[in-house]
């Protein structure tokens, strides 16, 4: 079975191999990503016959689905003044970030109905990628709970980790290591 | 006395000793130019090592004046084990092919004919590339520039998962590669990241996070029939599969310390996979033949570490991160650090053998290996 399926794996090579020396202008054929229907920020008074998510509250609460983020006006500035940071390898919110927290959740409760939030999570060097993309996902759900408990609407924050894919200091020292570690609110309207 | 001296001399052969084997000494001559370079490297990253003659346990002679025609004999016992002419593909191939032949003769599985697939980053973006597994003939089979990550093969097929940032959420597509067709796997609210399919092809497991938390989930080869295997608070991370598909490891933090555990693909009790000697470790990867899991450890650097399957005393084998197994369970793919990139190596577990991987412009990381 393995001997069959491993047979099958090396003509493949060899074809493809024959491909790349053989006629090497042929580009490799490559469709779009399948792009999906965005859909409007859920207005929490209509029930769309939306699935519902399996929500746990002791665990995390369900994210809403806006369609894809990148349908919107990204406002990155409005509130690059309250990133919050953390300690290494940690989610918890430190006491000394609770009034960012609180800022961008007053900012959300004045905001426009058709306003979105993204919080955006993201790490220092230290780790590997792949648990940096999970462990900046965590800081950024850490924080859209802080700020639903701060009274923002829930179903108006979406999240997005980039691990440390975006860091802002390349320094090797832990002061760079801490600029790194951060959670970022970028506003999102409509396009 | 006889007690003592039988100590020192019983050759150890249990799972301990697979991990600190002696290369086995290989006389290579005759050869010349890329296909010499190739048949050393092929032979270096599985267990060999090029001697002189009187001390080589096998010989490997031949040419390659055009086409290459190559032999391997036994020395101990003098019967010829190869005895070829290669035509056809190019001479590199032929090498890879010739190297293959003389481990199939000696009851082993070649790898001259995989592939790898990785990811290269220029700046803030990278492209999914696949190539040899020894970094020949490298193409980028993305052109997106967007961030991507973790590509996954699918066992026996041409066909990749990996994770995209094209429309602004890292999403997980499935593609194609006969006929560059891609389409959307995990494409829920929050974070869909660290695809990893069963050897079978049939199921996907992958970290999602758009019930409110960072866990584990598996479905259907195409996303569909989603159900949740974890519901923790902790970050889950980079899922693999036991070869029998009975098991799906993954990383994550139980009472506070960082570890390695498995769960039912049907579901169940998560278990720890004890990993003795080393903390922090991530990125867990199933040997094909199902006794070794391969991980990156994290004290102070990055190490490439293997442990028994079912956990046990971990075993430090060189610096480096993210690791793959070949399909031979004995060599693995793995990212290191050179500057301020990465560029992926070779590692031949039981001798810890190294060789780098031709590298392509920018960092290279995050390899997989075909299996």
């Amino acid at each position: 079975m393995k001997a069959s399926k491993l047979t099958y794996l090396m003509v493949l090579t060899l074809a493809l191999s024959f491909v790349a020396t053989g006629c090497r202008k042929k580009p490799t054929p490559l469709t779009d990503l399948p792009a999906r229907t965005g859909e409007r920020i859920p207005d929490p008074n209509i029930d769309v016959g939306r699935v519902k998510p399996e929500g746990d509250p002791s665990v995390g609460q369900p994210i809403p689905d806006i369609g894809d983020i990148n349908n919107f006006k990204h406002d990155r500035a409005a509130l690059a003044a309250h990133a919050v940071h953390f300690d290494y390898d940690s989610v918890a919110i430190r006491s000394g970030e609770r009034a960012n927290v609180q800022a961008v959740a007053d900012f959300m409760k004045s905001a426009a109905a058709n306003v979105a939030l993204l919080v955006e999570g993201h790490c220092d060097e230290r780790g590997t990628e792949e648990y940096n993309r999970a462990l900046g996902e965590r800081r950024a759900l850490s924080l859209r709970e802080a700020l639903i408990s701060a009274g923002a609407d829930g179903q108006r924050i979406v999240t997005r980790t980039f691990g440390k894919d975006k860091k802002i200091d390349l320094g090797p020292s832990e002061a760079s290591h801490a600029k790194n570690r951060r959670g970022e609110f970028v506003v999102l309207t409509p396009k | 006395m006889p007690l003592a001296w039988s100590a020192d001399t019983i050759v150890v052969v249990g799972e301990s000793g697979w991990l600190h084997q002696p290369p086995t000494p290989v006389s290579i001559s005759g050869f010349s130019g890329e296909a010499d370079e190739v048949i050393r490297f092929d032979l270096t990253v599985q267990g060999f090592t090029n001697v002189p003659p009187d001390v080589a346990q096998y010989l490997l002679s031949g040419s390659n004046n055009g086409n290459l025609t190559g032999h391997a004999t036994d020395k101990n016992n003098k019967s010829s084990l190869v005895n070829k002419s290669y035509t056809g593909a190019t001479l590199r191939r032929q090498a890879h092919a010739f190297v293959d032949d003389f481990l199939t003769a000696i009851g082993r599985k070649g790898i001259g004919g995989t592939k790898i697939a990785f990811k290269a980053d220029k700046g803030s973006s990278g492209e999914i590339y696949i190539s040899d597994f020894d970094g020949g003939g490298a193409q980028a089979i993305t052109s997106d520039g967007v961030i991507v990550a973790a590509p996954e093969w699918v066992t026996g097929r041409m066909a990749l998962y990996y994770t995209s940032y094209k429309f602004g959420n890292a999403d997980i597509f499935r593609h194609d590669l006969g006929t560059g067709k891609r389409t959307g796997v995990a494409r829920h609210p929050g974070s869909n990241i660290s695809p990893a399919p069963s050897s079978d092809g049939s199921k996907v497991a992958m970290i999602l996070s758009k019930d409110g938390a960072v866990d584990l989930y598996v479905a259907d080869a195409d996303g569909s029939n989603v159900k949740r295997l974890t519901k923790t608070r902790e970050d889950d991370s980079s899922p693999c599969w036991s070869p029998n598909g009975e098991w799906i490891c993954f990383a994550t933090k139980i009472n506070e310390r960082r570890s390695l555990c498995k769960v039912a693909a049907s579901g169940g009790e998560v278990q720890r996979i004890p990993t003795s000697g080393i903390s922090n470790p991530s990125e867990p990867d199933w040997s094909p033949d199902g006794k070794w899991i391969v991980f990156t450890s994290q004290m102070g650097g990055f190490d490439i570490c293997v442990v028994p399957a079912s956990g046990g005393t971990a075993t430090v084998l060189v610096s480096g991160e993210d690791p793959s197994w070949g399909p031979n369970s004995r060599t693995v793919v793995y990212a290191r650090r050179q500057g301020g990139r990465r560029v992926l190596s070779l590692l031949d577990v039981p001798t810890k053998q190294t060789k780098d991987v031709s590298r392509i412009s920018g960092s290279n990381s995050q390899p997989s290996w075909a299996k």
